[in-house]
C-alpha cells in the first residue's frame, strides 16, 4: 500500500469521523452565540478559539465537516447513480443514435463551467444545501457518464461477454451483470476525486452565500466571516482553510492511491 | 538631539515636496455606486452621497451638525399665521452651464416635485405647498396650505434641491447644479469626478478635484485605505478593523452618528406578526447589547423607539422592551404559541443586518420562534421585502433624518395601520409651535414603542477613515452625504 493511500485515508477518516461524532456529542452548541466570548485565541477550554459570535471553533468545524461530506456525497451519488447508468446504456448502444443524444448531451453540460452555472442554479432557486447537492450533482453526471462509456466499450469486445450473448442474456443483463462488475473499483477511484471537488464546490458555494444558510455551519461560510478577522484574529480563518485543505489533500491523495491500486490501465504500465 | 535630527529630516522632506503647497485633489470611497445622478428623481442614498452640497443645493441645506442653515436662499419672512414662506435668494448664482439661478428656477424646481407626475422619492416633502410664486428675480413665494413646523427642514434634502429646466433634461447622468463642485465624468462601475467651481457664488472649495470610489466589500475596503489607495472612506464597512486604523499614525477614524434607525423590521399584516403580543414577545427576546457588540463591535447606539438618540426630542423607550426570554415565552403562550412558530427573516447585505440577523435568529430560537434567514442582494431586498410585502422578519437602517412619518403611511412595507397615529402626524405637520412639536412627537415615538411596531434595535454609527491629513470632514450624517465644500489638507 503507498504511502500517499495511507496518509490520505487518515486525513479523510478523520473528518469523517469528526462528522460522525458531531451528530452524538460536540463541545459547545453552536446555535448559541456568545457574543462576549468573541475572538478567544485556542485555549483549554476552547481548543481552537472562538469566532467573532463567540462560538466554539471546533464545534463549527466539526458542524461543518458534517456539511461537506453530506453536500459531496449526495452530489457524487447523484452523479454515480444517473451518469453509470447512462453510460452503460450507451456502451451497449454504442454507435446507435440514442449513444450520440447522451453523449453530446453530456458534452453540452460540459461544455458550461460548473460552478458559473452552480451560482446559477443557487441564485435562481434560492440558497440552500438542498439546491446546492443539485448544482453540483448536475457536473457530476458526465463525469461518470463518459468514464462508465469509455471503460465498457472495450469489456464488449472481450470473450466473457461473447459467451453472455451466446447464452442468450440481453444487454441489460450484460451491462448488469458482467459490465459494471467489472468496472466498479473504477467507479471508486473517480467518486473520491469528484468527492473532493465537491467539498470545493459546496465550500466556494457557501464562501459567496448560496450554500447552506445559517445556522448550518459550513466551512466556505466560516472563511468568508472571518475575512475581515484575518489581521485581527489569524485563527478564525486559518482553522476553515486548513480543514478544507486538509480534507481535499486526503481525498486527493486516497484517489490517487486507489487508482494506483484499481485502475488496471495504470498497472499494466507499471509493470 | 533626536528631535533635532528628527526636525531638520521632516523640514527637508517638506522641502523636497514642494515646501508648504497642501494638496488639492482628494479619493473618497463610499459603498455603494449611484444607480443615476437625479437626486429629485432617484431613492437611493448614495446620489446624495456624492452629489448634496457638493453639486446641487436647496434653498437651505444642512450643516454637519444636522443644523438648517441658508442656502442658495439668503433669508426668509414667514407671515404671522405661517403659511407664507418669502425666500431672498443669493443673486449671484449660477449654474454650472453658465445659466444663472433666479426665482424661475426655484419655482420651476418645487413645481416640478410636487406635481402629479413627479418621480421624487420624497414627494410628501411638497405636500403642503399650494402655490409657489415668482416675485421678482431673487425673491419667491411660497404658500403652504396650513403651518407646516418642518418646512424649512424639508427644503433642506437632497430632494428639494434646485435644477434648472435647460438641463433637466440629462440631469440623471450630466447634473447640472449650482455647488460649489461641477460634475466632470462618471466611470459606471469604477469612478465619479468633481472638479471645483471656479464661479462658485461662495466660499469657493480648498480642493480642485475630487474623486469618489465605490467599494462595497469589506476586505477589499480594508486593503483599499491600508495600501493608501483611497485619501477618505465614508461609511467604513467593518467596524472590527477600525481599532487597527485608530492605532496608525497615518490616519484618523472618526465615529459619529446617523439618521439611521437600524430596525428589526416586522410584517404588521402577516400572520402571526398582526398579533400585539406576538410583536411584544419578539421585542422581549431581543438583547440589543449583544447584537450593538457581535455585529457593529460596540459601534451603535441602542433605542427603544424610530427616533435618533441624538435629537433633542427623542423619548427613551428602552424599558418598554429590556431583553427578557422568560417574558417573551410567556407572551408567545398567552398569544397563542406556547412552542413557537416559524417565521422568515430576510436579510440585505449590510454587514449590520448579515451579521445582526444570525444574533437576532438565535436570540429568537431561544424562545421557540424559529426565524428562517435568507441572505438577498439589494435588488431582490427591494422587490420581496419593499415591494411585494413578502416577509415576515427583515432587518434594515432607516437612514432618513425624521422619518418617523413612515408610520403614517399603511402602505409602507411594514404595513402598520393605526388611525390614531395617522392622525397625530397630520397634527404635528400643522404645528409648528416648537413645544407643542415636542409634546406630539413624543406621544408618537410613544405609541410606536407600545405597539411594538418594529423591533426597535439600535442607532447606526457611522466611521470614516481618513488620511490624517485631511481636515473638515462631516464626522456625523444628518443626511446622507459627503460635503467636500470645506475639506481640505493640512500643509
Amino acid at each position: 500500500m503507498s504511502r500517499g493511500l495511507v496518509i490520505g485515508a487518515f486525513l479523510t477518516l478523520v473528518f469523517v469521523a469528526l462528522a460522525c461524532v458531531s451528530f452524538l456529542w460536540v463541545p459547545y452548541d453552536i446555535e448559541t452565540l456568545q457574543i462576549p466570548n468573541k475572538l478567544k485565541t485556542p485555549n483549554l477550554n476552547h481548543w481552537l478559539g472562538t469566532d467573532h459570535f463567540g462560538r466554539d471553533i471546533l464545534s463549527m468545524v466539526m458542524m461543518g465537516a458534517r456539511t461537506s461530506i453530506a453536500v459531496a456525497l449526495l452530489a457524487v451519488g447523484i452523479g454515480m447513480a444517473i451518469g453509470v447508468p447512462l453510460g452503460l446504456f450507451s456502451a451497449a448502444r454504442r454507435g446507435s443514435f440514442l449513444d450520440e443524444i447522451i453523449m453530446r448531451g453530456n458534452d453540452l453540460i460540459f461544455a458550461f463551467p460548473s460552478l458559473v452555472i452552480a451560482i446559477l442554479i443557487t441564485a435562481v432557486f434560492g440558497a440552500s444545501a438542498v439546491n446546492a447537492i443539485v448544482a453540483i450533482g448536475i457536473f457530476n453526471i458526465p463525469v461518470f457518464a463518459r468514464l462508465t462509456r469509455a471503460v465498457a466499450l472495450p469489456l464488449w469486445e472481450r470473450d466473457f461477454v461473447l459467451s453472455a450473448r451466446v447464452c442468450g442474456k440481453s444487454e441489460t443483463r450484460i451491462s448488469v451483470e458482467h459490465i459494471f462488475p467489472n468496472i466498479m473499483n473504477l467507479m471508486i477511484v473517480q467518486g473520491t476525486i469528484q468527492f473532493s471537488l465537491g467539498i470545493l464546490a459546496e465550500a466556494s458555494l457557501s464562501y459567496i452565500g448560496l450554500g447552506a444558510q445559517p445556522p448550518t455551519a459550513s466551512w466556505g461560510r466560516m472563511l468568508a466571516d472571518a475575512q475581515t478577522l484575518v489581521s485581527i484574529a489569524p485563527h478564525v480563518a486559518l482553522v476553515p482553510g486548513l480543514a478544507i485543505l486538509l480534507m481535499v489533500l486526503g481525498l486527493n491523495l486516497m484517489g490517487d492511491g486507489l487508482r494506483d491500486r484499481f485502475d488496471p490501465r495504470i498497472k499494466k504500465n507499471r509493470t | 538631539m533626536h528631535k533635532l535630527l528628527l526636525l531638520a529630516t521632516v523640514g527637508a522632506v517638506a522641502l523636497i515636496a514642494g515646501g508648504s503647497t497642501a494638496q488639492t485633489n482628494i479619493t473618497v470611497a463610499i459603498q455603494l455606486e449611484p444607480p443615476n445622478l437625479d437626486p429629485t428623481g432617484g431613492a437611493a442614498q448614495a446620489i446624495d452621497s456624492v452629489l448634496y452640497s457638493n453639486v446641487f443645493e436647496g434653498l437651505t441645506r444642512f450643516d454637519g451638525d444636522g443644523a438648517v442653515v441658508p442656502g442658495v436662499a439668503k433669508n426668509w419672512d414667514i407671515s404671522n399665521d405661517g403659511t407664507i414662506y418669502t425666500f431672498n435668494l443669493h443673486s449671484n448664482v449660477m449654474f454650472h452651464d453658465g445659466t444663472s439661478m433666479d426665482a424661475e428656477d426655484v419655482k420651476f424646481s418645487l413645481d416640478r416635485a410636487r406635481s402629479d407626475d413627479s418621480t421624487n422619492a420624497q414627494k410628501g416633502l411638497f405636500a403642503g405647498i399650494t402655490d409657489v410664486t415668482v416675485v421678482d428675480s431673487a425673491t419667491v413665494k411660497v404658500t403652504l396650505d396650513q403651518p407646516n413646523g418642518s418646512f424649512l427642514f424639508n427644503m433642506a434634502w437632497g430632494d428639494a434641491v434646485i435644477v434648472a429646466p435647460e438641463s433637466i433634461e440629462n440631469i440623471a447622468s450630466n447634473p447640472i447644479g449650482t455647488g460649489a463642485f461641477e460634475f466632470s465624468d462618471w466611470v459606471q462601475g469604477d469612478r465619479l469626478e468633481l472638479v471645483r467651481n471656479d464661479a462658485y457664488w461662495g466660499t469657493h472649495a480648498a480642493l480642485e478635484t475630487a474623486t469618489f470610489r465605490f467599494i462595497s466589500d469589506p476586505t477589499a475596503a480594508f486593503a483599499a485605505v491600508m495600501a493608501e489607495d483611497v485619501d477618505v472612506f465614508v461609511g467604513f464597512p467593518a467596524p472590527e478593523n477600525l481599532p487597527q486604523f485608530e492605532a496608525d499614525s497615518r490616519f484618523q477614524v472618526l465615529v459619529g452618528n446617523t439618521e439611521g434607525e437600524t430596525i428589526l423590521s416586522t410584517n404588521n399584516k402577516m400572520p402571526p406578526f398582526d398579533n400585539l403580543l406576538v410583536r411584544k414577545a419578539v421585542a422581549h427576546a431581543i438583547d440589543r447589547q449583544a447584537i450593538i457588540d457581535g455585529a457593529m463591535f460596540g459601534y451603535g447606539t441602542p433605542i427603544g423607539t424610530h427616533f435618533a438618540p441624538h435629537n433633542p426630542d427623542y423619548v427613551d423607550l428602552l424599558a418598554n422592551s429590556p431583553f427578557d426570554p422568560v417574558r417573551a415565552k410567556a407572551l408567545l403562550a398567552e398569544a397563542g404559541f406556547p412552542n413557537g412558530f416559524t417565521t422568515t427573516l430576510k436579510l440585505p447585505p449590510p454587514s449590520y443586518a448579515r451579521r445582526g440577523g444570525e444574533i437576532i435568529a438565535s436570540q429568537l430560537r431561544q424562545v421557540g420562534i424559529n426565524a428562517e434567514i435568507s441572505n438577498l442582494e439589494w435588488s431582490q431586498w427591494l422587490e420581496e421585502v419593499f415591494k411585494a410585502k413578502d416577509f415576515g422578519l427583515s432587518i434594515v437602517s432607516h437612514t432618513e433624518p425624521m422619518d418617523i412619518g413612515i408610520y403614517a403611511n399603511p402602505e409602507y412595507y411594514f404595513q402598520y395601520d393605526n388611525a390614531d397615529f395617522q392622525a397625530l402626524m397630520v397634527e404635528l405637520n400643522a404645528t409648528a409651535d416648537p413645544a407643542g412639536r415636542t409634546a406630539l412627537l413624543a406621544e408618537a415615538q410613544t405609541i410606536i414603542s407600545e405597539d411594538y411596531v418594529n423591533g426597535y434595535l439600535f442607532e447606526l454609527a457611522v466611521a470614516t477613515v481618513a488620511k490624517a491629513g485631511v481636515r473638515g470632514l462631516w464626522v456625523n450624517q444628518p443626511t446622507a452625504a459627503v460635503d467636500l465644500t470645506v475639506v481640505s489638507w493640512a500643509d
